[in-house]
């Protein structure tokens, strides 16, 4: 069967790219220790010697909108094109191909419907910086193939936090089942707190440092339990109107599993929002 | 209230170059002709079908046409794609690096939780 090499999960700041390639009086003064953080992050994952990539992120209103929303999608194609005009434009990401694995997009749609999963599905998905800004800062080399599943964190009704924990379980007990031997490694990026297009937004930190604390705590122990005894729908427009993407932080925790302490924990406070970085290895990890 | 249609003419301003120079320089007009040739193509579908119903309510149209992202919070319409596509018209009028974004926290200042719903 399949090896699950590692779990990961992460922010996903569109910020990094031109952040980290820009020189002389462009380079923002925070991006040499940004850069430091992401190539030890990068490091975690290099180390696993993964074969194939699981990507859990959301589209932002790219190809997916409200004439045909689904709450839960899987990539099934043998190549995605990657990132849009308007992230070119904002955040200056380059244009991507990325390679497909239809064989285990193939296994994780058949089983997660067979399990009670309803999943969409996607034969030609444009995917956007949620995916790549993991492959920018994880693997930029962007050489494995991967399988996208996106998930709804932005436009209501949105499922319960549950829910995401639950495919996240769901998801670690999949691929664990592929009758294969190739090395898994399953990613995934949401948000701490973050506003977008609100009154808290681009402050000095993100906008609910006291939540960040909570939710790195809450994910570095896979303290499970605790995060869903406070974190609902209704809750999660506290700590800032983006912060529905913490959900994706909670699918991975049902990745990694109940009561695991993550292997690597860093995090990186910036203007705008905080950058969380968590590396979990299910079966340990070669020095 | 149709958020959905306020929603629709965000995003699909934003995810064309011309029509968001167009919208930049004359809002109202880019407004009209757009609900009149534009509110009802069904997206991602063939050219031949369109609904028949879409229409924008005054004040919908009024938020749009006068670039008044305050009143197009107010109203509903999805913060991200508010944001993403004025960042679009207008970062380019500032010289200092994020501060179009905060002059625009500041014009939300007067917000407070919770805020209007965005659910369509």
């Amino acid at each position: 069967m399949a090896e699950i090499v590692a779990v990961i999960a992460s922010t996903h700041h569109p910020f990094y790219y031109r952040a980290s390639t820009s020189t002389g009086a462009d380079r923002p003064p925070f991006a040499d220790e940004w850069v430091a953080k992401i190539e030890r992050f990068r490091e975690t994952l290099t180390r696993a010697r993964p074969d194939v990539l699981v990507m859990v992120g959301s589209d932002h209103f790219h190809q997916l909108w409200l004439d045909n929303m689904p709450q839960f999608l899987v990539g099934k194609a043998p190549f995605y094109d990657a990132n849009w005009y308007n992230e070119e434009r904002e955040f200056g990401l380059p244009r991507m191909l990325l390679q497909g694995h239809e064989e285990l997009s193939a296994h994780i749609l058949r089983q997660g419907l067979d399990s009670g999963f309803d999943l969409a599905f996607s034969n030609e998905l444009r995917i956007d910086h949620s995916v790549t800004c993991p492959i920018i800062t994880l693997r930029p080399e962007a050489d494995l193939p991967i399988v996208p599943i996106y998930t709804n964190i932005f436009a209501p009704p949105l499922p319960q936090p549950s829910r995401f924990v639950q495919l996240g379980k769901a998801i670690r007990e999949i691929v664990e089942g592929w009758p294969s031997d190739q090395r898994v490694a399953i990613i995934g990026t949401g948000h701490l707190s973050l506003e977008l297009g609100g009154p808290r937004q681009f402050g000095p930190h993100g906008p609910d440092p006291e939540f960040d604390r909570r939710a790195v705590d809450w994910i570095a122990t896979g303290d499970l339990d605790g995060c869903l005894a406070e974190v609902t729908l209704d809750s999660l427009h506290s700590p800032g109107n983006a912060t529905h993407g913490f959900m994706d932080f909670m699918l991975m925790m049902g990745v990694a599993g109940e009561g695991r302490k993550a292997d690597y924990v860093d995090s990186l406070d910036l203007f705008h929002t905080m950058e969380a970085y968590f590396t979990w290895y299910p079966d340990g990890v070669d020095q | 209230m149709t958020k959905y249609l306020l929603d629709k003419f965000l995003y699909t301003v934003d995810r064309d170059p011309d029509l968001v120079e167009r919208y930049r320089d004359d809002p109202r007009a880019t407004v009209e002709w757009w609900e009149a040739e534009r509110a009802n193509a069904v997206l991602n579908c063939h050219t031949g079908e369109a609904s028949t119903w879409q229409r924008f309510t005054d004040a919908e149209r009024e938020a749009l046409a006068g670039h008044d992202y305050p009143a197009l919070f107010e109203l509903g319409a999805h913060p991200f794609l508010t944001l993403t596509l004025f960042i679009a018209m207008f970062e380019r009028d500032h010289d200092e690096p994020l501060a179009f974004q905060k002059e625009y926290a500041v014009r939300l200042a007067h917000f407070a939780l919770p805020y209007p719903d965005i659910a369509t």
